[in-house]
This record gives structure tokens, C-alpha cells and sequence, in this order.
């Protein structure tokens, strides 16, 4: 810590001072320039022109809709996020390596590519698709085609944040909980969700964001139905492209307020787990905190 | 404050649940600039249909690029009618046997309830003075148009081109080609559609013309004020037609047809007509059109059959792989 401190001193004033600049120009060209553009935007028309849009019944029925896929998501990606980190972080078996790279996909794989290949095994053209047209069932172009691709884009968020935290706590307290005698669902709620309770708060903020913003995925299979399958991201493209700029900046500035949102929670959940950390760090005897790094 | 949050998630719930309680309902598929002349016929629409069968109708719409609106349809968007900009994206789904072959013959004028041209859009005053379709390829003028390959507007600028060529004297494809070459050598950049077409030239004030839709200078005005451009109709120009069709296999699974069929067939009323005007869509209604004379000037114009005999010939003609388009381009 001293160390690279003395380094960091050791530069020039004015190279401390251009690289400073640089960053705060780039914070600021790239991230506080958009954002306000947005709000400037939506507010051209004034004030009762922004609340007209925000108002009207699609604009509603796209925050309705965003929101309700959001919330649909959340017990899957929390219930599915648990149990793959479990099982990679506290079990050694065949086929880990695989398991945590397919957890990744979702990552690595364009929105659009995700879209299209649920389009391709559910559309009307693709593999399933004539069975669930005979039998009345629609999943493209409707609400379970979206949450199907949303669920698919949100997956790994909750995994990611947890497998890191549980691999790092190993499973000593587990196994003590189990040798005097809790039962394992007993272990995992007094012990392993205590402990990683703020990581998996900070998976779902992040799962949530992406769940609210997501467009190209989204984009594929909701067909762009009014009132019914348009999410508050695809409203905003329509809108800016029938000529409606206020329309479409008043949608996307709720975006915004929602990633702003998420942003404050994000830095609670931040902070609670450093706090937390730092009181784990104080409560322990100096060797243990030693051994710890 | 909890109360105001019930309230809020209460709005939205019944917003987004509402819609799906009524018992007739039908989808329009259309192309993305469309919406406001549906938004103002459906209510038209439903009144009348209220008063003739006494049935209350729910219409969806859906809006989007018109290529990608299509093939979504194929996919499996249960649209009980589609309402395109161009021909061969209805001759798409009569390919997949969704819409019938001869659904240009199902309703009269081709199919097409209104239609509308190809304009100049120039900068306030015409300070380049570009009349005609042969200033537009003058060396120096910059011409902002959508990518000729795969997009509606386009295709129907570079088609209008091409056909104003022919139509000189003299004219031969030979000519035409040579023509629409200098004009997409004049065009700094190919827009990817008609809207970022528009912001090109209005925002970014790249160009000295957009060549757009009669029908979308009313938009581009309603956005970036009256003042800010000039409108110039070319002496011929090419009539662009917005095809409607019923989606057989749909309506016949859900039952729908006669509805579908009505409310194709009431765009063709006075009602529809008039609100195909007020939208600054050429109705096909000659008194109408005598009407709104002022805003719809006289101009000469051609249509895709009269010239390339379809759409069905002028895709793979002009804008298939090794199509005009791209025998221009490559030797760009």
C-alpha cells in the first residue's frame, strides 16, 4: 500500500493533472452530456407535453409491461443463480469447467443471435413452432417469448456475483453447521444465505437493469404490438422513428430514471458489503485477518 | 406515498390488462410510419362497424420496419391484416402462402387505398436551385436517400430515378442506368431508412436534398418546423403504393375474415379517404383528391407496373445480389 502511494506521488504534477482531466472529460463527454441530453430532450415540449406522453396509454402499458417481465424474471434468476454458484463453488465434480462456461454464454452472445434463435426453435417456421400453433399456445411475438429471451439474457448476473463470494468463503462453515447436526436446508438458511445475502442483492440490481434496458433480444420476438408486447425500449425506437422525438425522449428518460435508481441501490449494496466485511475483518484475531490475505 | 405507488401499479396493470378483456379483436401489421393514419382510422373504424353489426372491436397495431414487420408475420405474428409501403413485402408472404397469390385483385386500385410520391426536400429558399431529377446529378450536389438495396424509401427513389431517365428523350435502360449512376455517386452516404434519412439531413445538415415521401415532409415538418425546408416536386416522379392485404391463414384460424375484410374494405370509404387526405396520403377518391388540391399538387407520375412491369420483375432486376444496384456500386 505504501509502496505504490509513493509511486503514485512520484509523478509530475501536470501528468497527474492531464490524466485527471482526461478521465473527468471522458466521465463527462460520455455519460453526464447523454444523460442530460435525454432529459433536455423530453423536455422540449415543456412540462405538459412530457407528462402527456408519459401518460398515454401505450407509454403505460410498456412500463407495465417492462416492469412486470422484470419482476416475472427475478425468483427464477435468484433460484437458478443460487444453485448453479452452489454447485460450482462448494462441489468439485466432472464437467465444472464446462458448466461455468456455459454460464458465461449469455455474455458472450449478441441480443440479437439470442432472439433469433428462440425465433428459429419457437417460430412459426422453426422447430417447435407448428406443435405450439396447434395446440394454441403462443410463445413469440407474445408475453412468453419475451420473458423466455429475457430470463436467457438475465441468467449468469446472479451466478457471476455469487460463485466468486462463495468460492472465496469455502465451505467451513457449512461443514461445521452440518457436523453439529443442521439439517441442509437449516445450513443453507442460517449459514450460506446470511453470508452471501449482499452479493446476491447486488446480482439481482445488476439482472434487474439488464432486464429493463434489454432491446435487441427483446426486439426479435415481441412484435411490436401496441399496448401488448412493446417494453419501454422498443417504445422509445418507435417513437423516434414515427417523428414523435418527445414522445420517444420522455419513454427514455424513465429508462434512465430506472438505471439512476439502480445505480443509488447498486452503491448501498456496495457499502453494506464492505461494511460488513470491515466488521468481519475487526472481530477476527490479527493472525486470522493475516491468513485471510 | 404507498397509497400513490397502489395507485400507480393499479394504472398500470389495468394499461396493460384492459386491452386484452374484449372479445372481437384484430391486428394490423404495418410498416413504422403508419401509425398516426391507423391511430386516426381504427376509431373511425370501430364506430362504423358498432353501428352495422352492433359488435364492439378491439384493433392492435404494430409497427415496425416494413421488411422486418413481414417477416415476422412469416414467423408467426398472427396479423389478421398487413398494411406495407411496397408490394414485395405483401409478394413475401404470398410466397410463404400466408396472403393470397392475387391479393392485389381482392381490393380495387391494386390494393392500395392511398397513395403518394417521391419529393425533393431542399434546404430553405433552394439555394442550389434543384428543380428536377437531372440537377440532382450535377457534380457537387450532395443527395441524401436511404440504401437503395433494402430499404422501402430507397427503392422507391432509386426506381423513380431510373424511370424519370427512361422517360427522356432518348432514354433506354442503358441511359437510365448510366443516370441513377451519377445520382448515387452524389449521395455522400446511404441512410439506413427514412427516418435516418430525415435526421441526416435535418440534424446532422448533411446534403443539399432528401428525396423522401410526399406523406413524410408533413412529419419532418410537424418535428423540425415549416420553416426550415422547402418541398420541390420533380416534373415526373414515381406514384408509390401502400398495399393491403388479408393474411388468409390467420383470419381463417381465428375466425375473423369478415371482420378483416371490412375494415380493409371501409379505407375505401369516404371516411377512410378523408382520413388518408387529412394524413397527407393521396386518396384514390378523385373528389377528395380535387378537395385537398392544395395540398397534394398536380405531378406527373409512373407507377412500378407501368414501368418495370411489378415489383415481382424490379427486386430481382435492380436490387438482388448482382441486381443494377450493385453493378452501380461495385463500379463506384
Amino acid at each position: 500500500m505504501s509502496t505504490s502511494s509513493r509511486l503514485a506521488n512520484s509523478e509530475p504534477r501536470w501528468l497527474r493533472r492531464v490524466l485527471i482531466g482526461t478521465g473527468l472529460g471522458f466521465l463527462f463527454l460520455f455519460l453526464a452530456l447523454p444523460l442530460l441530453a435525454v432529459f433536455a430532450e423530453a423536455f422540449n415540449g415543456g412540462w405538459s407535453a412530457y407528462i402527456e406522453a408519459l401518460k398515454h396509454p401505450e407509454a403505460l402499458s410498456a412500463i407495465g409491461l417492462t416492469l412486470f417481465i422484470a419482476v416475472f424474471v427475478l425468483p427464477f434468476n435468484i433460484l437458478a443463480g443460487i444453485a448453479a454458484a452452489w454447485t460450482i463453488a462448494k462441489f468439485d465434480f466432472r464437467g465444472k469447467s464446462l458448466l461455468i462456461t456455459l454460464i458465461d454464454l449469455p455474455f458472450a452472445v449478441s441480443p440479437v443471435v439470442v432472439g433469433l434463435v428462440f425465433l428459429l426453435i419457437f417460430g412459426a417456421q422453426g422447430a417447435f413452432g407448428p406443435w405450439f400453433a396447434a395446440h394454441d399456445i403462443k410463445v413469440v411475438f407474445a408475453l412468453p417469448g419475451m420473458i423466455i429471451v429475457t430470463l436467457f439474457i438475465t441468467f449468469s448476473f446472479v451466478a457471476r456475483e455469487l460463485i466468486p463470494l462463495m468460492q472465496a468463503q469455502g465451505r467451513d462453515e457449512e461443514e461445521a453447521a452440518i457436523s453439529l447436526g443442521a439439517s441442509g436446508w437449516k445450513m443453507f438458511f442460517r449459514v450460506t444465505l446470511p453470508n452471501i445475502k449482499w452479493g446476491l442483492l447486488y446480482g439481482v440490481i445488476l439482472a434487474n437493469a439488464r432486464a429493463m434496458g434489454e432491446f435487441g433480444a427483446v426486439s426479435v420476438v415481441s412484435g411490436h404490438i401496441r399496448g401488448e408486447t412493446n417494453t419501454l425500449p422498443l417504445h422509445v425506437e418507435i417513437l423516434y422513428n414515427e417523428y414523435n422525438a418527445v414522445g420517444a425522449f420522455a419513454a427514455a428518460s424513465v429508462l434512465a430514471l430506472l438505471a439512476l435508481v439502480t445505480l443509488v441501490a447498486k452503491t448501498i449494496v456496495e457499502w453494506q458489503m464492505r461494511k460488513e466485511t470491515e466488521m468481519l475483518d475487526a472481530a477476527l484475531p490479527p493472525e486470522a485477518v493475516r491468513n485471510q490475505e | 406515498m404507498p397509497r400513490l405507488i397502489q395507485k400507480l401499479v393499479l394504472v398500470l396493470v389495468t394499461a396493460w390488462v384492459l386491452p386484452a378483456l374484449a372479445d372481437s379483436s384484430l391486428l394490423n401489421v404495418s410498416y413504422d410510419v403508419a401509425r398516426d393514419f391507423y391511430k386516426d382510422y381504427n376509431p373511425i373504424f370501430q364506430k362504423y362497424w358498432k353501428a352495422r353489426s352492433g359488435e364492439s372491436v378491439e384493433l392492435k397495431q404494430s409497427h415496425a420496419g416494413s421488411s422486418k414487420q413481414v417477416r415476422a408475420v412469416a414467423d408467426g405474428l398472427e396479423a389478421d391484416v398487413v398494411t406495407m409501403n411496397q408490394a414485395s413485402d405483401v409478394d413475401f408472404l404470398a410466397g410463404k402462402g400466408l396472403v393470397t397469390k392475387d391479393y392485389a385483385k381482392k381490393f380495387p386500385n391494386n390494393a392500395s387505398p392511398y397513395t403518394s410520391t417521391m419529393v425533393f426536400i431542399v434546404r430553405k429558399g433552394n439555394p442550389r436551385a434543384l428543380q428536377d431529377w437531372a440537377d440532382l446529378i450535377k457534380p457537387g450536389v450532395q443527395v441524401i436517400l436511404p440504401h437503395p438495396k433494402n430499404t422501402g424509401n430507397g427503392r422507391y427513389s432509386y426506381l423513380a430515378a431510373w424511370g424519370y431517365a427512361l422517360r427522356q428523350p432518348g432514354g433506354n435502360d442503358k441511359s437510365a442506368q448510366e443516370f441513377v449512376s451519377k445520382l448515387l455517386r452524389n449521395a455522400p452516404l446511404f441512410a439506413s431508412g427514412g427516418r435516418d434519412a430525415t435526421t441526416t439531413f435535418m440534424q446532422r445538415k448533411i446534403g443539399d436534398v432528401l428525396v423522401s415521401f410526399e406523406s413524410e415532409a408533413e412529419l419532418i415538418a410537424r418535428e423540425f418546423g415549416k420553416g426550415e425546408f422547402d418541398i420541390i416536386y420533380p416534373s415526373l416522379s414515381i406514384l408509390t403504393e401502400f398495399p393491403v392485404a388479408i393474411v388468409d391463414k390467420v383470419v381463417d384460424k381465428k375466425g375473423t375474415r369478415k371482420l378483416a375484410q371490412a375494415y380493409l374494405d371501409y379505407l375505401w370509404s369516404k371516411e377512410g379517404q378523408e382520413n388518408a387526405a387529412q394524413n397527407f396520403l393521396r386518396p384514390r377518391d378523385a373528389e377528395l383528391l380535387r378537395k385537398y388540391a392544395a395540398q397534394f399538387p398536380a405531378i406527373k407520375t409512373f407507377t412500378v407496373d407501368e414501368v418495370f412491369g411489378g415489383w415481382a420483375r424490379a427486386t430481382p432486376a435492380h436490387f438482388r445480389d448482382g441486381g443494377t444496384f450493385d453493378q452501380i456500386y461495385q463500379s463506384k
